[in-house]
């Protein structure tokens, strides 16, 4: 198998819904493992999803999944599994048959289908209700047994779109646990999701979307670093914020110092957190300003986006 | 043997025989389309376009048992044909494969389920002979059910001369060419309305336009009246109508064709709108908030 026959590739990918933007020339590929998509909600995660499985088409651009594309349905949906987020069902259906008569299209016979239906119940936590309808099921339930669905022939790539939501604590350490596994055999398992802190545990990529773009992909690790690269924000409440920004301003590494509206409040964008921490205690201790507060304003996971997209929303 | 291997092993049989796979998948589609779409309570409307002649006929029965006369019995064979060529043909049939033919993809798009059928290794092309196959199952079924009763009601009351007509004169040749009919009307509109719900969101204004063109049809050129159904169905008609005025344009035969050249026809439209619909099926993409 060569190298591209593994990998997920985006070829300089648009999609654009008439005049609005769904996603803008994407290009990357992906390797075996777990991929985070992540951005907040209408970055082009689901667009994205959809591009890859063929429910959409991009505007331009080539997108190949081990070397395959959905011109080739056969072929191609054998390797992918997708777990959408339209929590909507064929009406009437039970869970076991919402897993069966899939298996069956696939060109599975019935004691195939019967055991990998089992299979996926089972690993799916399904398999005591799913003889019951699965308009009856919570919304947990309706998570899971689409899940089911999507690993019950064994893809190679496996595409799931906001996973964890609404599953309680244990079914979500349980998925995690079976992505992980999933990922462990060698395939690829591509996950949305809009809080970073649920997926960066577990990825061995991230795609940083925002409005359409993707802003930063690669090694987690990579991010990160990209992410300190990028300029901080503290918070700094004093007595003479005027005072305070334009001590500030002499430094290399501040990019930015904002009074706020209030006149106590100064917010400071620095390169460099370490070396604005000792302006600080050099500037409280000369007696010239009274620092009564300082807090970082984006020390949270959260903040990846901020550093990575900019306050209005739109591309670096 | 494990699970991966039977999956591996039934993946590379299936990729040595496609058309095994193809013909597989298309029984299953139609029997999983069948069993969502036959009894179902927003099917209540096409069973009552199927079977209010059917309750008509059933109730004239009753009311008049003891007033027949076997002489009636060419009359009713005109009202019978009446009944199917003007109703079944030109609204009912017409107007219940629009709900279920328009439905097979709308409908899945309307409830968010049409994903599930796109992200299977199925042809576009499966899908769309799948469940066009389903669509005809089920209006085949509902129509020639309900053709059957009316005859059956139509000549049941005649007691033994109702029997001799159908089984010693022509009354069981026309029975099969109102089944024959019936059928090949599912198939035409069928495949119509199929190609009219992947060409637009909302196929109602085409399929008025449609019903348009079936009725005014027959005034246009020889070739032009063969791009609609009712041309072909016309011809098939056992019992010719002696309507006149503005009505006879429903029942004239302007340029006779043989039988078999009506059905072969009939089935080449079917065929060439079906080709049609497989071209339509790959600009179709799943985008549920458009709708």
């Amino acid at each position: 198998m060569t190298l591209g026959a593994r990998q997920i590739v985006f070829e300089n990918v648009s999609k654009f819904y008439g005049e609005v933007l769904g996603v803008n020339k994407v290009n990357f590929s992906l390797e075996p493992g777990i991929t985070s998509l992540v951005g907040p909600n209408g970055s082009g995660k689901t667009t994205l999803m959809n591009l890859l499985t063929g429910l959409i088409k991009p505007s331009h651009g080539k997108i190949y999944v081990l070397g395959l594309t959905v011109q080739q349905p056969v072929e191609f949906f054998r390797q992918v599994g997708y777990c959408t987020q339209f929590d909507s069902f064929p009406p009437g259906t039970n869970g076991y048959d919402f897993i069966y008569w899939p298996l069956r299209l696939h060109g599975f016979g019935h004691d195939q289908a019967t055991k990998l239906t089992n299979e996926a119940l089972e690993r799916a936590g399904m398999a005591q209700v799913a003889n019951r309808k699965v308009a009856g099921y919570s919304k947990g339930m309706r998570q899971r047994i689409r899940l089911a669905q999507a690993i019950a022939h064994h893809p190679t790539v496996l595409v799931l779109d906001e996973p964890l939501n609404g599953l309680d604590p244990m079914a979500r350490a349980e998925s995690i646990a079976l992505f992980e596994a999933i990922a462990k055999q060698g395939m690829h398992v591509i996950i949305s999701s809009h809080i970073l802190e649920e997926v960066d545990r577990i990825s061995d990529c991230v795609v940083l979307m925002s409005s359409g773009y993707v802003v930063a992909e690669g090694q987690i690790k990579e991010v990160r670093r990209e992410v300190r690269d990028h300029p901080m924000q503290i918070l700094v409440r004093c007595s003479n914020a005027a005072k305070l920004a334009s001590a500030a301003f002499e430094l290399d590494h501040v990019v930015e110092a904002k009074i706020l509206t209030d006149g106590k409040s100064v917010l400071i964008r620095t390169r460099d957190a370490e070396q604005f921490s000792l302006l600080l205690n050099k500037v409280v201790s000369s007696g010239l300003v009274e620092v009564d507060a300082v807090a970082p304003a984006d020390d949270d996971v959260n903040s990846i986006y901020q550093y990575l997209i900019g306050t209005d929303g739109g591309p670096v | 043997m494990s699970i991966q291997e039977s999956v591996a092993r039934a993946q590379s049989t299936l990729k040595e025989q496609p058309w095994r796979l193809f013909v597989s998948q298309v029984s299953i589609l139609v029997r999983t389309e069948v069993r969502r779409n036959l009894f179902t309570r927003r099917r209540i409307w096409v069973y009552l376009l199927a079977l209010i002649p059917v309750l008509f006929l059933g109730a004239h029965d009753i009311f008049s048992r003891y007033h027949f006369d076997s002489s009636q019995i060419e009359d009713d064979t005109e009202v019978l044909a009446g009944l199917i060529q003007f109703y079944y043909l030109r609204l009912g049939i017409f107007f219940a494969c629009m709900g279920i033919f328009t439905w097979l993809f709308r409908g899945e798009m309307a409830a968010r389920t049409l994903h599930y059928q796109f992200l299977v290794p199925v042809r576009k092309e499966v899908l769309v002979v799948g469940k066009f196959l389903a669509g005809v199952v089920i209006s085949v079924a509902l129509f020639e059910t309900a053709v059957l009763a009316c005859f059956y009601l139509m000549y049941e009351r005649f007691g033994a001369a109702g029997r001799s007509y159908i089984f010693d004169g022509p009354g069981l040749s026309q029975l099969g060419s109102y089944l024959l009919v019936t059928a090949l009307a599912c198939l035409g509109y069928g495949a119509v309305f199929l190609a009219l719900s992947l060409l637009f969101k909302n196929p109602i204004i085409p399929g008025a336009m449609l019903m348009g063109w079936e009725a005014v049809a027959p005034i246009f050129p020889s070739w032009a009246q063969r791009l609609s159904v009712t041309f072909y169905l016309k011809h098939l008609c056992p019992v010719k109508l002696p309507v006149e005025g503005p009505l006879a344009i429903f029942t004239v035969v302007a340029e006779p064709v043989a039988p078999f050249v009506a059905v072969f026809g009939l089935l080449c439209l079917t065929v060439a709108i079906l080709v049609l619909s497989c071209f339509l099926i790959h600009r179709l993409e799943v985008t549920y908030t458009a709708e």
